[in-house]
């Protein structure tokens, strides 16, 4: 039953990780981007789609990040280029995004979907204990995982990673170096399109093969609040993900052991624990400072 | 038919009895709380209002809003209906009550009916559907099917109505297994399928073999076929998420209903009171029996059949709640206004209620 | 080719007054459009849309109705978001302010005189404004990002709100279900004129705030203090304000409003708690803000067009048949139109081909 419990965690975390993999990185270029639930729902909407009309549930995820790419670029032309408001431009997408999802999907509705299927080695995933844990996952699952992998080492090990940050801590001494600012914010917000479609497909082709309209539920919400929580640091983000994953499978399972606890309560738990960690890693100044990204919300006009 | 009246008298009445002139087209308007593909609460209605149309088709003419939030928005979108010229407004959701009641007052002339509320006026009528007989019967079969005898449930909010049939299901397993054992988790949401399935995993992963809900999306249905464990749809027929795996559903066909109080409207016969109809009126039926052998299907129909010609009432003492202390002598009915309000479990229930 | 924007050196008073024209006129358009591409008649529909429910008075009654929440708690929030302080919370203070102010009347239902509306008023302000403090609090002591702190505890009020009216405020007469007891008259926040509709004492409220904020922010110091802090900080250190308290008054002063609002919902629209008062109030109001400029006058204007929105998308729900879709989908384009046209006042466009750009710059490098 563990091993079971742990999976469900995985299976909870996994688009949380997706997601806030994908504005981790965009907040270090210096862009909040509220509009993730709105780009992980339109992801859903696309991957169920796809995959129900070719049947094939890879199409669904690939188009899941096409499409979340393009509603991003949405929120690029407007932030970036005629310089709106990022907050305001964010919430906007998200709004847009569950109209548009829950229009394109009227006809979804009721229809049973297409399953990625989990990963299948002989012999290692029929392990005891561990088996289906480490090698019995879905494949999106590995790829988050890689994806916090690969994120640590571009942001912390590469030229490239160095130059996304400096945009995000003083756009404007970066634009005197000669960095395209813009261009790299535009990738960022890209890359965090990507990211947030893939969480969407996730849970309309893992979660739930299925499509049902705003099944988003909060969780885009939730991805944004995680990378706070984890103060930019994509190693935490897993961490918080999962540790979010655990509390919510968690409170289910004592429910189910007959534990009357008003659910109300359990259920706050997670966003009250998010204030308190925020507050504890914040007390450090030095610490927030080295990682908060100094530009983050800040408007950039090249400025002659 | 109103305009023509309207532009005889050339008064400002908008309305008129809706018997005056019975040729004329009735227009019935339904006020939705979600969105009508929501493939649960508000499709089985908007399934009700095209059945409907469907049956009375040239002396009707239906409109609806979908997605009204409670409220303020709710009284809004209702008093919009009284002055476009509705007949009747069906409004589908409890949270409307009040909003229902303030424009009832205001347009006499105009029929309102309310669903799972109870308060009624000369112009305003409530109805609901006595879930509670489908719940029964997916109880009995579950004591059947459950070879560890223990289900899982996954619920939505302890709102009298969930825990009403929390009860019933579990007076229908214990009618065939006395020690059957109940698992409830509170989702505490009304349609989130990824959250519905996690419920339905954590049941699963602690060991229950059958799943049903009284939550609206069909996660939990699929959940349970994934894992190969037998489940009970709910609102509509899930068969298409469980294939082999659902055993029946209760199915909201709230079109028989909505066919006979328009027929009303229509007749001039309409009156207002608290209606509750069951599986006899047809207000719900019972999707096919399916995954589960003969017997128990025989066992099925047949309570089904009980409880329609009204020999078998679910609440029938003796019955005790949680705590022991006893509440239905033997032979004793529930009365209505009891179940409508209840906020206790019966004995046997393995949660402790919340609140 | 590419876009570049450049600054101009003042607002552009011709696009500021122009600027909603355009984006009006680029929303016909493209609502047109989508109206022809699913079949509906366009030009009737925009007017149903827009037109329509302005033309009765119990309809411009509902526009008020549905306006006064949104415009008090996005006055606040555009005096806050000026000084640089970004409460996305204002939901929840909405609720704790409508809950605080509910104590007497569910809680006290037999103490019933005069006074208890105007101390419901005081209770919700304070519990807003109370409610609010804890992220501004976090935010000087700690230094803790006030956008997170103030988005989470949205949720924790929602839950909380949930739990009151599910459990210990529900109605003991109303058969368990989840809703506390109704108001009793003394409650009620008055219609304005109720032969007519009933729209509520709290667009007044409302209107007053909105010019009240208007006075402080352009004539006194008070709103000078907290533009400057917003801008530069570090200026406005050398000008000797203290950014701390400039925190906290614009965290209590949004909160205060949000509670305001909370408690005009439920006293004037409800007329009592249930488990979700709001339909996200709150995070509209956040767009109103914006699409008002940060102006507390612009505020009132766009949320009477906002309001006009949600009874537009209804009533052509019903008369046109438009799918709840569609209305929202089209409600999400309005707010990018307005938003883009706003760009126009601060910087102008050029088109320009690559090679131009790059002698441009070399030119202003010369200088």
């Amino acid at each position: 039953m563990f091993e079971a419990i742990l999976i469900t965690i995985a299976t909870a975390a996994t688009p949380l990780l997706l997601a806030s993999m994908g504005e981790l990185v965009v907040e270090r270029s210096g862009v909040l981007n509220l509009g993730v639930e709105g780009m992980m729902i339109m992801g859903a909407v696309t991957g169920f789609g796809v995959a129900a009309m070719t049947g094939s549930a890879w199409l669904g995820v690939f188009a899941a990040a096409i499409v979340g790419t393009l509603f991003s670029l949405l929120f690029g032309f407007l932030t970036l280029t005629l310089v709106t408001n990022q907050v305001a431009t964010g919430l906007s997408l998200t709004l847009l995004g569950l109209g548009l999802s829950s229009m394109i999907g009227e006809s979804f509705v009721g229809r049973a979907g297409v399953r990625l299927g989990a990963l299948d080695i002989p012999y290692l995933t029929e392990i005891p204990y561990i088996g289906r844990l480490i090698f019995g996952q879905d494949p999106l699952c590995y790829i988050s995982l890689l994806l916090t992998a690969g994120v640590s080492w571009f942001l912390f090990r590469t030229r490239a990673g160095l130059t996304l940050r400096s945009v995000g801590d003083n756009h404007s001494s970066a634009h005197a170096l000669g960095i395209p600012v813009i261009r790299i914010r535009y990738l960022a917000v890209m890359f965090g399109g990507a990211c947030a479609g893939l969480a969407g497909a996730y849970l309309s082709l893992v979660y739930v093969p299925q499509w049902v309209e705003n099944m988003t539920a909060g969780r885009g919400w939730i991805a944004l609040a995680l990378v706070v929580f984890a103060s930019w640091r994509p190693w935490r983000v897993l961490a918080g993900a999962y540790l979010f994953g655990a509390v919510t499978i968690g409170q289910l399972h004592a429910q189910a052991l007959g534990y009357g606890i008003p659910p109300q309560l359990l259920s706050s738990l997670p966003y009250l624990a998010t204030i308190i960690v925020l507050v504890l890693i914040s007390r450090n100044r030095r610490l927030t400072m080295m990682n908060t990204p100094a530009s983050l919300g800040r408007p950039f006009v090249p400025d002659r | 038919m109103k305009r023509i009246l309207a532009a005889l008298a050339a008064s400002a009445v908008l309305a008129v009895p809706g018997a005056a002139l019975a040729q004329d087209k009735v227009k019935a308007c339904f006020v939705y709380v979600g969105p009508k593909t929501d493939g649960g609460w508000t499709e089985a209605h908007d399934k009700g209002r095209l059945f409907v149309e469907e049956q009375l088709g040239d002396k009707v003419e239906t409109a609806f809003v979908e997605n009204v939030a409670e409220g303020p928005d709710a009284q809004r979108a209702i008093e919009r209906f009284a002055r476009a010229d509705c007949d009747i407004v069906f409004t589908t959701s409890f949270g409307f009550m009040d909003a229902t009641l303030a424009v009832a007052k205001r347009f006499p002339d105009v029929k309102f009916e309310h669903a799972t509320g109870y308060k009624t006026a000369e112009n305003m009528a409530t109805y609901n559907s006595r879930f509670y007989e489908g719940r029964y019967i997916q109880g009995v079969i579950a004591g059947h099917m459950s070879e560890k005898g223990e289900a899982g449930y996954v619920a939505s909010f302890p709102i009298p109505e969930v825990v009403m049939g929390i009860n019933a299901f579990m007076l229908g397993a214990q009618s065939v297994n006395p020690d059957f054992k109940l698992k409830v988790v509170w989702a505490n949401t009304w349609h989130d399928a990824a959250r519905e399935a996690d419920a339905a995993k954590a049941l699963i992963d602690q060991g229950v073999d059958i799943i049903t809900q009284h939550t609206d999306s069909t996660a939990p249905v699929q959940v349970a076929a994934e894992r190969g464990i037998k489940a009970f749809g709910q609102a509509s027929d899930m068969i298409a998420f469980g294939p082999e795996t659902q055993l029946t559903a209760i199915v909201d066909t709230w079109g028989a209903y909505y066919v006979k109080r328009i027929q009303a409207v229509i007749d001039g016969t309409w009156e207002p009171g608290a209606i509750w109809e069951g599986l006899k009126e047809g207000i719900l039926t019972m999707a096919p029996y399916t995954n589960m052998p003969d017997d128990v299907k025989a066992t099925a129909e047949e309570t089904e059949a009980k409880i329609k010609s009204g020999e078998l009432h679910p609440f029938t003492g003796p019955v005790n709640r949680q705590d022991g202390t006893p509440w239905l002598a033997e032979g004793e009915v529930a009365d209505d206004a009891t179940l409508l309000g209840m906020n206790f479990y019966v004995e046997g229930i393995d949660d402790k209620l919340p609140n | 080719m590419r876009i570049e924007l450049v600054k101009r050196p003042q607002q552009s008073v011709l696009f500021s007054v122009l600027s909603p024209f355009i984006a009006l006129a680029l929303t016909l358009i493209a609502g047109a459009l989508l109206f022809l591409l699913l079949g509906k008649d366009p030009v009737n529909t925009l007017y149903v849309f827009f037109i329509e429910p302005l033309r009765e008075t119990w309809s411009l009654h509902e526009l008020a109705v549905k306006a006064a929440p949104l415009i008090l708690i996005a006055i606040g929030l555009s005096v806050c978001f000026l000084s640089n302080n970004w409460n996305i919370g204002a939901e929840g203070q909405f609720i704790i302010g409508a809950m605080a102010g509910s104590i007497l009347p569910v809680m006290f239902p037999d103490f019933q005189s005069w006074i208890v509306l105007p101390l419901m008023l005081l209770m919700g302000i304070a519990g807003g404004a109370a409610y609010a403090a804890v992220p501004a609090v976090l935010k000087v002591r700690f230094n803790t990002n006030e956008i997170l702190t103030s988005l989470m505890l949205v949720y924790v009020a929602q839950l909380f709100l949930d739990w009151m009216v599910r459990g210990p405020w529900r109605n003991p007469e109303g058969f368990n279900f989840p809703e506390t007891r109704s108001f009793h008259e003394y409650a009620i926040l008055p219609e304005i004129w109720s032969a007519s509709g009933r729209a509520h004492w709290g667009f007044i409220f409302g209107l007053v705030a909105a010019l009240a904020l208007w006075f402080m922010m352009t004539k006194t110091l008070r709103g000078f203090e907290i533009k400057v802090l917003g801008q530069s900080p570090r200026a406005g250190r050398f000008a000797g304000f203290s950014q701390g308290r400039i925190v906290f008054f614009a965290f209590l002063l949004s909160g205060a409003l949000a509670g305001l609002a909370g408690l005009s919902e439920v006293s004037g629209a409800i007329g009592q708690l249930r488990p979700v008062i709001s339909p996200g109030y709150g995070f509209t109001a956040i767009i109103v803000a914006f699409l008002g400029r940060l102006n507390p006058l612009g505020v009132v204007a766009a949320g009477l067009v906002l309001a006009l929105t949600y009874l537009g998308g209804e009533a052509a729900q019903i008369s046109v048949g438009l799918s709840d879709k569609v209305v929202r989908v089209f409600q999400g384009m309005i707010l990018f139109f307005v938003l883009a046209g706003d760009t126009f006042i601060h910087y102008r466009i050029r088109f320009v081909s690559a090679p131009a750009a790059a002698a441009g710059e070399a030119s202003r490098a010369n200088v």
